[in-house]
């Protein structure tokens, strides 16, 4: 849990990358219809039972800054597949708007569409969506071909992607002789050779036994800290949300119940789908000192101090001893104190030390 | 009670009026465009000529070369290269050489012809529900309409020969191409397509970058059946003039020649169990992509 998340540390990050307003998706014959009865408050489960439309996407609004990994998580059917496919309109949407650099991609003529595809934002896909009749290096080549390259140099110009996700030697195996997780790294080489600076990934590593999706994080987030895209991940993994997200969006039957950084989330649930959602994982190696912390003054004759952004569980080897510690940023300059105390209650389970002030209604 | 037992039917002289009018309609039609028509199929007819000619008059030892060496680089199979060989050493020992390479002749233009207009339908087809909604139901007819009944207006359009003999070899061998074309492009997996659009592939990447290579299997087999169908039409082509393997059975229907039936009908089995073979074999190794380990 210790990686450096894209450009948290360096500044990288820049302003919004992708905006998206008001954004609904209605499935069935007549979505502006049912636009108007959704707009006038009537029910996602009203709207199947009563008039046979299915809300995918309610009155969406997210903001995903540039250069940082933004996780949108859900279960299955919260919407947040459909809402990926929106930002390169795999999916038409019934309203709404979605900005990338003050372009709005719904309103794109085909052409422009193609062409934004083609060089902007680039996809990896759950279940891969490798062409198996070609090999792992023509399919890394893919975007390449499809953007007008020959085959030949588009192979050429991507095969360092094929080394930098650690197919070298496969390059000549087709899909249906790799492993899963092989042929993911397929996925994730044939996204990053077009050089699109956004990064869509679809549960990209949700079909990985769990040893292998770790390693895929990891390989991913190695990747972030060099290449500072603008990804879209979406999972329905609260432990790879949390892992791999700057920014968390939680979706729920197609709206957004509540986002922000993984810290937030987790001391702050917004109500309790989430916090049935957090409850559970491993506090001590998500919370950083910084949320935790007393801001402001020094701990008063501690002579240990620890970084604002270690996460509990290695802050509390160090503080056990002294009982207190000074918090510094990257720079040295004091922030705050923590106490041994403090730490231990942003360990504890939520509901286990009997405490009603994090559940929400 | 004649209500109920005789059938409320049209009247003879009714009904003899309707089938005048049809014929008759039909017969100025044929007098109208007949001629246009088979301009229009000359170069067809050229190039069948042609190709009848070729095959007759190239030596046999070449044409065994030739069918050894297609036999092999198709199934890259020593024994279907060796069966070939040995079917065709005795098909020119029992006589019958000159019939076989005409046949042969019709087969494959007919099977290319199927080929150029069938595969095109058949991604109409798959792009359109509507189309295939259309086409479907004249693809049932051509598969199972009696032969002879669209010999009829064949006959009466472009009268005795090779040209409307081709035409009704491929009305029965063209709906197996139309629709494994059809079948094949539609059954391509939704997330190869998926990925296809989200990098950007327009029509024409989609169609001939992954649609048609993945559906190439299906297209294949039906590449096999449509040959299949066509040397089963040998025979009744033969009745409008087209030269071939379909004459001698023919004559020995008439003058009940036993053996004679039975050889040339074997060499049409023979030829049809060579292409079957060698096109399977042929299609399975395009599909070398989908063997080696299978993983999860």
């Amino acid at each position: 849990m210790t990686e450096s998340k894209s450009g948290a540390e360096d500044g990288a990050k820049g302003g919004t990358k992708i905006k998206i307003e008001n954004l609904y998706k209605i499935f069935g014959a007549q979505p502006r219809v049912a636009l108007a009865r959704v707009k006038r408050g009537v029910s996602k489960r009203d709207l199947i039972e009563q008039h046979g439309h299915v809300l995918g996407l309610k009155d969406i609004n997210v903001e995903v800054a540039a250069h940082s990994v933004t996780v949108v998580m859900g279960l299955s059917g919260s919407g947040k597949s459909t809402l990926i496919r929106h930002i390169n309109r795999l999916i038409e949407p019934t309203a709404g708007r979605i900005m990338v650099d003050d372009r709005d991609v719904l309103a794109m003529a085909r052409e422009e569409l193609i062409e934004f595809r083609r060089h902007q934002a680039s996809m990896v896909f759950q279940r891969f969506g490798l062409h198996v009749h070609k090999t792992a290096a023509e399919n890394v080549a893919y975007g390449l071909v499809i953007q007008g390259m020959p085959v030949d140099q588009a192979k050429a110009q991507s095969h360092h992607w094929v080394e930098r996700v650690g197919l070298s030697g496969f390059e000549d195996h087709y899909p249906s002789q790799l492993s899963g997780g092989m042929q993911q790294r397929v996925g994730l080489a044939r996204a990053l050779a077009t050089d699109a600076q956004i990064l869509l990934m679809d549960e990209a590593f949700s079909a990985l036994d769990p040893l292998i999706r770790s390693d895929m994080q990891g390989a991913l987030l190695e990747l972030q800290a060099e290449l500072h895209k603008t990804i879209v991940f979406i999972t329905h993994d609260l432990d790879e949300a949390l892992r791999m997200g700057d920014s968390i969006v939680i979706l729920r039957d197609g709206a957004v119940i509540q986002q922000g950084n993984p810290q937030e989330i987790i001391l702050h649930p917004a109500d309790d789908y989430i916090f049935d959602f957090v409850k559970d994982i491993n506090r001590a190696r998500v919370i950083e000192v910084k949320s935790v912390m007393t801001p402001g003054r020094p701990a008063g004759g501690a002579a240990v101090t620890v970084r604002d952004n270690l996460v509990l569980e290695e802050a509390l080897q160090r503080v056990a001893g002294a009982g207190a510690a000074d918090v510094v940023d990257a720079d040295g300059a004091v922030l705050g104190s923590i106490h041994l105390e403090q730490i231990i209650a942003g360990i504890a389970r939520p509901g286990v030390k009997g405490g009603g002030e994090i559940r929400y209604k | 009670m004649s209500l109920f037992t005789e059938f409320p039917a049209m009247g003879r002289q009714d009904l003899r009026d309707f089938k005048k009018a049809i014929d008759a309609g039909f017969r100025d039609f044929s007098r109208q465009f007949g001629e246009s028509l088979e301009e229009f199929f000359s170069p067809l007819l050229q190039f069948l000529v042609w190709l009848e000619k070729l095959l007759i008059s190239t030596p046999w030892p070449v044409i065994i070369l030739l069918v050894a060496a297609l036999a092999w680089f198709g199934s890259r199979s020593v024994k279907i290269a060796v069966g070939s060989v040995l079917s065709f050493l005795a098909i020119g020992y029992f006589g019958m050489w000159k019939d076989t390479m005409s046949t042969l002749a019709i087969i494959s233009v007919a099977t290319l012809l199927c080929i150029a207009l069938g595969i095109p339908l058949g991604v109409l087809m798959a792009r359109s529900d509507r189309v295939q909604a259309v086409v479907t139901p004249v693809l049932d007819v051509m598969q199972t309409i009696p032969a002879f009944v669209y010999l009829i207006p064949v006959v009466m359009l472009l009268g005795i020969g090779k040209v409307p003999g081709l035409i009704a070899v491929c009305i029965y061998a063209m709906p197996p191409i139309v629709r494994l074309t059809n079948l094949g492009i539609r059954l391509v997996e939704k997330e190869a397509l998926e990925a296809a659009d989200a990098f950007g592939a327009n029509y024409k990447q989609r169609l001939f970058g992954v649609q048609i290579p993945l559906a190439l299997p299906n297209i294949f087999a039906g590449v096999n059946q449509t040959i299949m169908m066509a040397l089963s039409m040998v025979v009744i082509a033969s009745m409008i003039g087209v030269a071939g393997l379909g004459v001698p059975v023919l004559r020995s229907i008439s003058n009940q020649y036993l053996a004679l039936g039975l050889m040339n009908g074997l060499a049409i089995v023979a030829l049809a169990i060579i292409f079957d073979r060698v096109s399977q074999k042929y299609g399975e190794r395009l599909q070398s992509h989908r063997r080696g380990t299978q993983h999860d």
